[in-house]
């Protein structure tokens, strides 16, 4: 499939933008501007090109342009065209007045949010995933499901069937009825969702480490990646989780949650020189692995022939490396020929992508394309 | 809101805005509609509305909806007796009738299980399935329930309970649609059409 490549962004009332727009040429985007300028808030305006709540995971409702005194954000859009053999595509998603439901646009028709991943694909890095090894397993998760869903997007519907079959299960082990039978039936749905959704996170696992491992060369941490548990795709993961869960009922009940199942997986990321769990090293490392896991990914995704190219959203990444890696990550990028947005303050930390990227100056909701 | 008709029109608005697919836009064209065509319209639909409550009900055998009981399907000497395909609601027999594919006989469960919405196998047309089904008569029940979470747990529970009743349990078939274009077809399908392939 033809690299997507974004070659014109407008905004409307979108956070703190009354009305933007940028063309692009398919080069890396450096925004550069002071705190507050609105360089993450053009990067989650992109992030909405994707099906979900964005990268700051807000509502619909909540990105609005809002002034002073009022009680609610206006109705706002980002709209975008995309390059496509034989003529750019009209995307666009937003709220119309008066409305909560975010809708999507293609070529002025109203459609599903389902079919911007037809079109748009997207990796983020954000600075609150700098946390991504400190804090509990349901970032990680995300994080995870991100990866399987991304190569495999049924993958979104099998997690969405066993959540509701373990709610269901939930419900009627505290509220009853005591129905074994219907339990059964429950239990069974869940293995099958379950069982597929730890046969995606492990095919996701394993592919991004042949990445990660083909990369050795670049001057990011090596990470080693697998998860924690006992959910993979081994054959008999359905039937196992299954009586699992059977064997669980009074225990479940009692907690008042499943205590077993691929709902509790944990991504676990090892770095491989120094052998320590990525919690237990430096700040800097552990940005560094994480950019790293992102970066292979978009690698691995850059290959796949049946989907978009990847389109990477790095906020405020370059501040935080090395100018090794600062350096490492532009050739990267500019080798992968992927459309990158970029975020700092100054524009100095992009002297690295100089005549292979494009400035763009972010001053109070307004944007100016410097030469670059 | 102002109200600018009588109540006689509000009442008849308000209650045409409880059907499934209208609102109250709709439900006040429909009434403008009605009032206006009072020969061709109004008076005939105040018939048929009268005579479906006055004869239409439940088929005390499989739950279908009929003007006598048991239901034309129940009735029907030339239908299958040994076949029984289990739907969840008129509607889904409706659509099994108009492809004219099928000549047993039907239950209508009336729902599908769902803790989450307080639908346990004891608000659903189960119990009298299970008797059916155990009545020497019938060989076969096929499910054709859909393909959600709900409906595959029912599926499964209908299975078991149908387990030690003599009879074979089947379930309609998933995958590619007749006459449909494999780069049409979502993910999730095609998976389970290659699952579910067969000689060909």
């Amino acid at each position: 499939m033809a690299p997507a490549v974004l070659t014109r962004l407008t905004l409307t009332d979108f956070r703190s933008y009354e009305g933007a727009s940028l063309d692009l040429d398919g080069r890396p985007v450096f925004l550069f501007g002071d705190n507050g300028a609105g360089k993450t808030n053009l990067l989650e305006a992109v992030s909405f090109l994707a099906p979900g709540k964005g990268l700051r995971g807000a509502g619909a409702g909540e990105v609005g342009r809002r002034m002073p005194g009022e009680a609610k954000g206006r109705a706002w859009s980002v709209a975008a065209l995309v390059a496509a053999e034989g003529g750019d595509l009209r995307l666009g998603t937003g709220v119309e007045p008066d409305a909560a439901r975010r809708i999507v646009r293609l070529e002025g028709e109203t459609v599903q949010a389902g079919r911007l991943s037809e079109m748009v694909r997207l990796i983020w890095l954000t600075p609150a995933q700098d946390r991504l090894f400190l804090e509990g397993g349901t970032e990680r998760r995300r994080f995870l499901d991100r990866l399987a869903f991304a190569a495999e997007p049924p993958h979104a519907a099998a997690a969405a069937a066993y959540e509701r079959a373990m709610r269901e299960r939930m419900k009627l082990l505290t509220d009853g009825p005591d129905d074994p039978l219907w339990l059964a039936a429950l239990e069974s749905r869940a293995a099958a969702a379950g069982a597929a959704v730890a046969s995606a996170r492990i095919r996701a696992v394993r592919a991004l480490q042949v990445e990660i491992d083909g990369r050795a060369d670049r001057p990011f941490p090596l990470a080693s990646v697998s998860l924690s548990g006992d959910w993979d795709d081994a054959p008999d993961t359905e039937a196992r989780l299954a009586s699992t869960l059977a064997a669980a009922r009074g225990r479940d009940a009692a907690a008042g949650r499943a205590l077993s199942g691929p709902h509790r997986t944990d991504l676990v990321v090892i770095h491989r020189e120094k052998d320590r769990p990525a919690a237990e090293c430096s700040t800097g490392e552990q940005k560094a692995l994480v950019l790293n896991l992102v970066l292979a990914q978009a690698a691995r995704l850059s290959r796949a022939e049946s989907a978009p190219n990847p389109i990477l959203l790095l906020d405020e990444v370059a501040a935080h490396l090395d100018p090794e890696r600062r350096a490492a990550l532009f050739d990267e990028i500019a080798a992968l020929k992927l459309q990158a947005f970029l975020t700092g303050v100054e524009a100095a930390l992009f002297d690295g992508l100089k005549g292979r990227g494009s400035g763009v100056r972010v001053d109070r909701g307004a944007l100016r394309t410097v030469e670059d | 809101m102002a109200s600018f008709a009588s109540p006689e029109i509000e009442r008849l608005i308000a209650l045409l805005a409880k059907l499934p697919g209208m609102g109250p836009r709709s439900a006040r064209r429909a009434a403008l509609a009605l009032l206006k065509k009072r020969d061709q319209l109004l008076t005939p639909l105040a018939d048929a509305l009268t005579d479906a409550a006055a004869k239409v009900r439940a088929c005390s055998v499989c739950g279908a909806l009929d003007a006598q009981d048991p239901c034309a399907v129940c009735s029907d000497r030339s239908r299958d007796r040994a076949l029984i395909c289990v739907v969840e609601e008129v509607g889904a027999l409706w659509a099994m009738e108009r492809a004219g594919a099928y000549r047993g006989r039907y239950q209508v469960l009336g729902g599908l299980l769902s803790a989450l919405d307080g639908v346990g196998p004891d608000n659903l047309r189960i119990g009298e399935l299970v008797a059916r089904a155990r009545d020497g008569e019938v060989q076969e029940v096929i499910l054709a329930l859909p393909a959600t979470v709900d409906g595959q747990t029912t599926a499964h529970y209908l299975a078991e309970r149908l387990a030690d009743a003599g009879v074979s349990v089947t379930s309609l078939a998933r995958g590619v649609p007749v006459g449909g274009e494999l780069d049409w077809l979502d993910d999730g399908t095609i998976a389970q059409a290659l699952r579910a392939r067969r000689p060909a």
